[in-house]
Parts: C-alpha cells; structure tokens; sequence
C-alpha cells in the first residue's frame, strides 16, 4: 500500500469520526433549538397573562401582576364566551364520538358493501380546508333560513369532529380481540350484555382518548366557528374581536389556563401508560 | 334484538347510519349548495338568482390571480420549511428518544394546547418592530435599521410554518419510528456510509410520512387567512382572505362560492401534481 493512499485511508477515517460526532451532537442541540422555538411562543402567552399593560396593547413588558388571573373575567363578554365554548364543545365531543365510535365499531368489525365510500366520505372532511366547510355549511343555513347561534355551531362542530373520532377509535379497535366477546357469548350472554360488560369496557380508552380529541379541536375552532355563528361569541371569536383593538392580558389568561389543562392531563395520561408499561414488564 | 339476529348482514349499516347521513346532510349536501351558489348571479338586496354563470370563476380568478398565487406559493415554502425543520427532529425523537420519547411527541403537539389564534397573537409580539428579534436582526443586518417583520410575507411564512409544524412533524415521526435499525446496520456492513445508508435507506422508508405531513400541512395552509391577517399587511393577503370577507362582509355569496372551489380545485392539483412527482403508491399508502 502507498504512503498516499494510507493517507487518503486515514483523512476517509477522520472524516467518519468527525461525521460520526457531528452527528450525534448536532443532532441533540439542534432538536434542543427546535424545541425552544416550538415552546417560545408558548412561554410568552403564559408571561404576558402576568403583565400589567400601559395603554390597551399587551406587546410590551411592563410589570409583574396577579390581577390578570384574580379577575380573570373583567373584561365584558369574555366569560360567556368561554362558557359558550365550553358548552358547545362538551355537546359537540360527545355527540361525535357516540356517532364516530358506532363507524368505527363498523369499520373494524363487519366486512360489507360500501366500505371504501364510508373511507372516503371520513376522509374528505378531514382533507378540505376549512374555509371550505365553514363557507358550505353557511350556504346551507341561509338557504333554509336556519337561525344562527348555537345550534349552527353546534351542529359545525360535531360535523368536523366525526373523522376525528372514527379515526381515533379505529386505530385502537384494531388490536381488538374478538374471542373474547365470543366467548361471552358462548357463557350465554345476549348481543347487548356483551357489549354493556365486555365490549365497552375493552374500548372505553379509545372513546376516552377521541372525547377529549374532540373536545380539543372543537373549543379551539375558529375558521368554521366565524361562519356559522351569527352573533354567538365563542372563546376564538372573541380574541379575534379583542385582537383588533388590542387583546387584554386576560385572554392570555384563558388560553395559559386551557394549556395547562389540556397538558397536565396529557402528562398524566403519558404518567399511566409508563407506569403500565414498566408494570408488565416487571411481571 | 332478535329481529338484528335475523337480519345480521343489516348491522354494520345500523351502526354507520347516523354517523354516515350526518356527514352526508352537513358535509356533502352543502358543497352542494355552495357549488349550486357559484353559478347564480344578482346581489344580496335584489336576490341571487341561478344562471348557470360560469362567468363566476372566470371573473374571481383573474381578478384575484395574485391572491391565488400567493396562497399556493406561501403554503408550498412554508410547508417545505416545516419539512425541513421538523425531520431532524421526528428522526432524533425516533432513533434516540429511548424512554421519553412519548413527552418529547408531547412537546411537539404542545403548540396545539394554545388557542390557535393566541399563538399567532404571541408571534406578533415576539416579531413586534421594538422586540429583540427585530433588534437582534437589524444588528446583524439581516434587517435593515428601521425595517420590520411584521407586515411583511416573512412574517407570514413564518406564521404559517410554525402554526403548522406538529401535521408535519407527526406523521414524519411516526413513519421513521417504523424503520428498523437492522435495514440501516445491514447497509452499512455492505460499506455504505452513514450519509449514505441514511439516504438510500432512511429517507425511501420514511416517504409515507413526508407525504401524510406535507398534505396535512399544505391543505389547511392554503386556505388559511388568520396568519396573513394578523402577522400580514394587505398585499400578504391570501385567498382565505378574500372568502372570508366576501362572504361575510360584503355578502358577495356566487363570488366566493366560485373562488372556494377554485382553492378546492388548486389544492387538488397540486396535490396531483406531487402525487405523480413521488408516486401514487405513497399517497394511497395515506388514505385513512
């Protein structure tokens, strides 16, 4: 072998460890980067729910307060605004996932006639933008002359959430034993004794996890919301009211208090399935 | 229940039937309507009357081409920056995640916790013309003294990106996740480099999910008009925009009919367009 090519042969190994290094590391900080930037704009809603503004824009730091959060509804409309959001997304989650957990239920468990249709017609609603469904369904109300309100948002809102909870629900269902129903069945039990006591219990965590999917995507509607509401406010509409002159800090309060919600019972949904997890392998 | 016994091919059908005729009655029975809406003509104090007025999208294109353009053009770089951002991340999550790997997918969707118009709120107070970013760009002169974010398409792009990211990234996770290692190990006994084996390996294996991501994040993106409204000036407008207000403020309902199905119909194209770029078998591997 040549000096050169031994040469060539140690720069090539040199250039591998360099990689090799660049590699590993780089890629930590980089994701470390890319996770700061993903929960900055998160860090700032929640300080600035703590900032006591001078004059009506809350763009600027000025000085440590509680109040935004002690008086949280201060400011006029806002707290029938989240009630209203709440309300139409309770009602709104739950009528959609009894209808998309029923599909679901169909999906995974009957061969029949008509499946690819029912795929496609889960799945266009999920793929159409949104201005779309809401420009659609506002045609529709003001050609039959529907009352806009709550029941347009409502009625909205459980329509966007159906795909959401049949995919949710099947792609639990699809590890579903099927003997065991059988075998209920077997002991005696009729159809609907054994979905009550055996079924059910065995996908109540898939209907759990698309309730609160729905519930999620329904009070952070806007785009729909804006078309079919008339002149309901919900959470979404009133910030885009407030942001036109300028949103209070209270808005910061609602939205931090509904992050901190929605992750703390994420965080303990993540808690149990560790927990679950080490439990069965320790056994 | 007997009568289901009897009758057992019925109960799939009984079980997708309210689901199903819901769908139906609010989602396709009103593109209907908008679609029966975009070829009436007159105006809201005379009453719209159906004419067949293909004129309609005619008229809406060329009067809004630049809205048009703009909003596939915005979508398509915002998406390729979500694509470009996210997959170091969805592949560092995937290979060395190891046991947090399921707070760190908690950290990516964490952005969609917040209301959604409340983070854009929060990206026009960190771009705000007296905030650091600025200053710290107008230092190192990528932003001329005086000059600003805000109001400008970079701002928008930028909204839009990070608005979207976790469709991207999800799915882009959820494709590397289902590499095996031994494929990669294997390419590189046969002498591939690192780089190489992750190019001709990785990258093909993880298709699927650049495409389930860049259709997530394409479609609400081209039609998206909170982000040019809030981080936008007027000439940033997209056509979501130009819907939105021609539907509810100036109740110009055939117009913005016809320019929805125009957005519709370009989504579709593009979607097309990428489909045959990277191949069909990909997409289909999408379909829920």
């Amino acid at each position: 072998m040549s000096s050169v090519a031994v040469s060539a042969q140690s720069r090539a190994n040199v250039t591998a460890g360099v990689w090799a290094f660049v590699k590993r590391h780089m890629l930590t900080v980089y994701s470390m980067l890319f996770f700061l930037y993903l929960l900055l704009p998160i860090g700032v809603v929640i300080a600035f729910s703590f900032n006591e503004p001078v004059g009506k824009f809350n763009y600027t730091w000025h000085k440590f307060t509680w109040d935004n959060w002690h008086y949280w509804n201060g400011v006029p409309g806002i707290q029938s605004a989240v009630v209203l959001s709440l309300e139409i997304a309770a009602l709104a989650s739950l009528v959609a996932t009894a209808l998309g957990t029923l599909i679901a239920l169909a999906l995974v468990r009957y061969g029949f006639r008509g499946r690819g249709l029912t795929n496609l017609l889960i799945f266009l609603p999920l793929s159409t933008p949104e201005i779309v469904m809401g420009a659609s369904l506002l045609t529709l109300f003001l050609n039959l002359n529907f009352v806009f309100g709550f029941w347009t948002i409502l009625i909205a809102h459980v329509m966007f959430c159906i795909s959401f909870a049949v995919v949710s629900v099947k792609a639990r269902l699809i590890g579903f034993d099927r003997h065991l129903e059988e075998a209920a069945m077997d002991l005696g039990a009729n159809e609907w004794v054994t979905f009550r006591k055996v079924t059910l219990p065995l996908i109540a965590p898939a209907i759990l996890a698309a309730l609160l999917l729905c519930f999620a995507v329904s009070v952070d509607d806007f785009v729909v919301t804006y078309f079919n509401s008339g002149s309901a406010v919900t959470f979404p509409l009133f910030v885009w009211g407030a942001a036109r002159i300028g949103a209070p800090p209270q808005v910061n309060v609602i939205g931090s208090a509904i992050f901190l919600f929605a992750v703390s019972a994420m965080l303990l949904n993540v808690l149990i399935q560790t927990r679950r997890t080490k439990g069965a392998v320790t056994e | 229940m007997a009568w289901f016994h009897k009758h057992r091919g019925l109960m799939p059908y009984v079980l997708l039937a309210p689901g199903l005729v819901f769908l139906a009655v609010f989602f396709l029975v009103p593109l209907g309507f908008l679609a029966y809406q975009s070829l009436e003509s007159g105006n809201i104090d005379f009453g719209y009357a159906f004419t067949w007025s293909f004129g309609n999208y005619g008229t809406a294109f060329t009067d809004y081409r630049p809205e048009f353009i703009r909003s596939i053009e915005y979508a398509g770089i915002a998406t390729l920056l979500a694509l470009l951002l996210s997959y170091p991340v969805a592949y560092w999550i995937a290979f060395r995640g190891g046991r947090w790997k399921n707070l760190l997918l908690l950290m990516i969707v964490a952005p969609f916790f917040v209301t959604y118009l409340i983070r854009t709120l929060a990206w026009e107070t960190i771009l705000s013309d007296n905030g650091t970013v600025v200053r710290i760009l107008q230092h190192l002169h990528l932003v001329s003294p005086g000059g600003h974010i805000l109001a400008t398409g970079t701002a928008v792009i930028a909204g839009i990106t990070y608005n979207f990211l976790p469709f991207m990234a999800l799915p882009l996770y959820v494709s590397l996740e289902q590499v095996d290692p031994r494929l990669v190990e294997a390419a590189q006994d046969l002498y591939a480099s690192s780089w190489k084996a992750f190019w001709r390996v990785t990258v093909p294996l993880s298709l699927p999910g650049v495409v389930a991501g860049t259709l997530l994040t394409f479609i609400p993106a081209a039609g998206d008009f909170i982000n040019a409204q809030l981080l936008g000036a007027p000439q940033n407008h997209m056509i979501g925009n130009v819907i939105q207000s021609k539907f509810l403020e100036l109740t110009d309902y055939p117009a913005a009919a016809a320019m929805s199905f125009i957005l519709m119909g370009a989504i579709i194209v593009a979607v097309a367009a990428y489909a045959r770029a990277v191949g069909t078998e990909q997409l289909s591997g999408t379909a829920v």
